[in-house]
C-alpha cells in the first residue's frame, strides 16, 4: 500500500475521531492547556530568576584603592595582569580626577565638604581600578591575588582593597543566588513532571475509553500504524489546540503584568520577554504539546495492540 | 483446508478449555458447532485468528501453522477470515459506511475500490439507506448485518461467526442465517457456534458438537442434540 496513501487515511481518522470524540478531546485539551501553561510560566519565571540574579551579581565588584602618588604605568600593570585572570569579567578604571568629580557629584548638597576639598587645595582622592568576577564565589581568590601583588613594585601603590569589608555580604549574596537557582531548578523539574504525568494519564484515559474500539481494529487486520496513526494525530492535534489557547491566552497576562514585574525584579519585563523571545517560546510550547499529545497516545495505544 | 492437529488449551488452572482437538475443515464446508456455555466453541473459533493461542498442538491454515505467522502475515490471515460476533463489535464513532470502508482500507484497496464496494455489499445485506448513520441509530439486526457486510467486503475464504444470532429476535435470525447460507453457496467456508436449535437444524449440515473441550459428536448432516 502506498505510503501517502495511509498517511491521508490515517490523517483522515485522526481529525474525525478528534471531531467526533468531541468530549474526550476537549478533556484532554484543557488538561494539555494547564500542563503547557505551568511551562511557559517556568520558562518565564526561570529568566526572570537569572536576569535579576545576574543584575544582583553585576552589583558586587572589589575595589582596589591605589594611593595618590601612583604612577599611570603602575596602575596600567596592576589592571593588566588583573584583566589577565581567568576569573575576572571586567576591570574597570576610575582615574583620581574622575574620582574627585564622583566624589564633587555625590556631595554637592553639603557645603561643608565642597568647602574642605576647596581649601585643600589638591585632590586628596587616589585612582581605583573596580574589579567585576565572573562568579561571586571567584571574588575571594581575586582578593590573595591582588595580595600577592602588592609584594611586588608595581602593586606597592596600592593603599586599600576593600574585599574583607565585603566579604559577608558577599558570602551571604552568593549563598542566596546559589540557593534560587538550585531551589527554581528543582521546582521547575518537579513541575513539569508533574504536568508531564497528568497528561500523559489523561490521554490514557481517554484512549481506554476506545480500546474495544483498537480490538475491532486489531480483528479486521489492520496494521500498527493503521490503529495507533489515528490516535497519535488526535494527539497531537490535542498539543496544537492547548498550545495555541496557552500562546493567544499569555499575550494580554504578559502585557498586564509586564509594567509591575519591571518594577518588582528591576529590570525584566515580562512582556518585553515574550514578545522578544517569543520564538523560543512558540517552538517550545508548540513541540512540547505536539510531542507530548504523539508520544501519550504511542505509549497508551500499544498496550491493546494484539499481534 | 482448516485444520486443528491435536490442539489443546488450558487456562490459569488444570482444567482444559480445549483437549486435544482434531478437526479438519474442508473449503466451502458449512460447519455448525454446538455445545454448551464453556464447552470451548469460542476459543476453536478465536485461534483461526490467532486471539487466543493453543497450548499445546497446531492450527494450520491452509498449509500454514497460524503458530508461526509473523506480525506482517497474521494481518493477511485476518483480512482474510471475515469475522461476525454476537455483539457486533462495530466501530461506535464511525458511520456504517466508515466501518465497512475500515475493513478493505487496511486490505490496501484504493478509494475508487471502496466508493464501488461499500454500497454494494450493502444492498446486499438491505442496509442502502442506512449508509451514513451511526452503529448506535440502529437496531441489533441491523448492527449484525452491517458487521456481515463488513466481513464480507473483502471476500473471504472463511467466515466466522461466533453466535451471530444470541442477541436478535426470530425474524432477524433468520434473515441471518439465509445470508450466512448464501455467502456459503457462493464458495466462503462458514464457521458457526450457536445456542440456537432451530438454526442448526434449518442449516442441515455438518455439526460438531463439544462438551467440556472434547469433540464428542462430529456429523455430516447433523442435528443440534446435547
Amino acid at each position: 500500500m502506498s505510503f501517502w496513501l495511509t498517511t491521508k487515511r490515517v490523517a483522515r481518522y485522526g481529525l474525525i475521531g478528534f471531531i467526533r470524540n468531541g468530549f474526550v478531546s476537549l478533556a484532554a485539551v484543557m488538561i494539555m492547556t494547564i500542563t503547557l501553561f505551568v511551562v511557559a510560566l517556568l520558562l518565564i519565571a526561570g529568566s526572570a530568576l537569572q536576569s535579576t540574579l545576574a543584575l544582583l551579581t553585576d552589583k558586587v565588584d572589589v575595589n582596589v584603592y591605589f594611593q595618590t602618588e601612583a604612577s599611570e604605568e603602575q596602575i596600567q600593570n596592576v589592571q593588566r595582569s588583573l584583566e589577565a585572570l581567568p576569573e575576572v569579567a571586567a576591570v574597570t578604571y576610575t582615574s583620581r580626577e574622575q574620582a574627585l568629580e564622583e566624589f564633587r557629584e555625590r556631595h554637592k548638597n553639603e557645603q561643608l565638604m565642597t568647602q574642605a576639598l576647596d581649601q585643600l587645595g589638591e585632590n586628596p582622592l587616589g585612582a581605583s581600578l573596580a574589579v567585576q568576577a565572573k562568579d561571586t564565589s571567584h571574588y575571594e581568590t581575586i582578593a590573595k591575588f591582588i595580595e600577592t601583588q602588592q609584594a611586588l613594585p608595581d602593586g606597592s601603590a596600592i593603599s586599600k582593597v576593600n574585599f574583607y569589608q565585603n566579604k559577608t555580604a558577599i558570602d551571604r549574596l552568593t549563598n542566596i543566588i546559589n540557593a534560587s537557582r538550585t531551589a527554581g531548578f528543582a521546582t521547575a523539574i518537579f513541575l513539569f513532571c508533574a504536568s508531564l504525568l497528568i497528561t500523559f494519564n489523561t490521554i490514557r484515559l481517554a484512549i481506554y475509553t476506545a480500546r474495544d474500539e483498537i480490538g475491532v481494529m486489531n480483528l479486521v487486520g489492520a496494521g500498527r500504524w493503521y490503529v495507533r496513526g489515528p490516535f497519535m494525530i488526535a494527539g497531537v492535534l490535542y498539543g496544537i489546540v492547548a498550545s495555541l489557547i496557552v500562546l493567544f491566552v499569555l499575550y494580554p497576562v504578559a502585557a498586564w503584568i509586564g509594567p509591575a514585574s519591571e518594577r518588582f525584579f528591576g529590570s525584566f519585563n515580562v512582556f518585553n520577554y515574550y514578545t522578544s523571545q517569543f520564538p523560543l517560546i512558540f517552538f517550545v510550547i508548540v513541540g512540547l504539546g505536539v510531542g507530548l499529545g504523539a508520544l501519550s497516545s504511542f505509549l497508551a495505544v500499544r498496550r491493546y495492540l494484539r499481534m | 483446508m482448516i485444520l486443528y492437529d491435536k490442539v489443546s488449551k488450558f487456562y490459569n488452572g488444570d482444567r482444559a478449555a480445549l483437549a486435544e482437538i482434531t478437526l479438519q475443515i474442508e473449503p466451502g464446508e458449512f460447519v455448525s458447532i454446538v455445545g454448551h456455555s464453556g464447552a470451548g466453541k469460542t476459543t476453536l473459533l478465536k485461534m483461526l485468528f490467532a486471539e487466543i493461542v493453543p497450548t499445546e498442538g497446531a492450527v494450520y491454515f491452509g498449509t500454514r501453522d497460524i503458530g508461526g505467522l509473523s506480525s506482517r502475515e497474521l494481518l493477511e490471515l485476518r483480512r482474510s477470515i471475515g469475522t461476525i460476533f454476537q455483539d457486533f463489535r462495530l466501530l461506535l464513532t464511525k458511520t456504517v459506511y466508515e466501518n465497512i470502508a475500515f475493513a478493505m482500507e487496511v486490505a490496501g484497496k484504493d478509494d475508487e475500490d471502496i466508493q464501488a464496494d461499500v454500497p454494494h455489499v450493502l444492498d446486499l445485506v438491505g442496509l442502502s439507506d442506512k449508509m451514513w448513520s451511526f452503529p448506535h441509530q440502529l437496531s441489533g439486526g441491523e448492527q449484525q448485518r452491517v458487521a456481515i457486510a463488513r466481513a464480507l467486503v473483502n471476500q473471504p475464504d472463511v467466515l466466522i461467526a461466533d453466535e451471530p444470532t444470541g442477541n436478535l429476535d426470530p425474524i432477524n435470525t433468520h434473515d441471518v442465517v439465509e445470508i450466512l447460507k448464501k455467502i456459503n453457496d457462493l464458495g466462503t467456508t462458514v464457521l458457526l457456534t450457536t445456542h440456537n436449535k432451530t438454526v442448526v437444524d434449518s442449516i442441515g449440515r455438518r455439526v460438531v458438537t463439544l462438551e467440556q473441550g472434547r469433540v464428542v459428536r462430529d456429523d455430516k448432516h447433523g442435528k443440534y442434540i446435547l
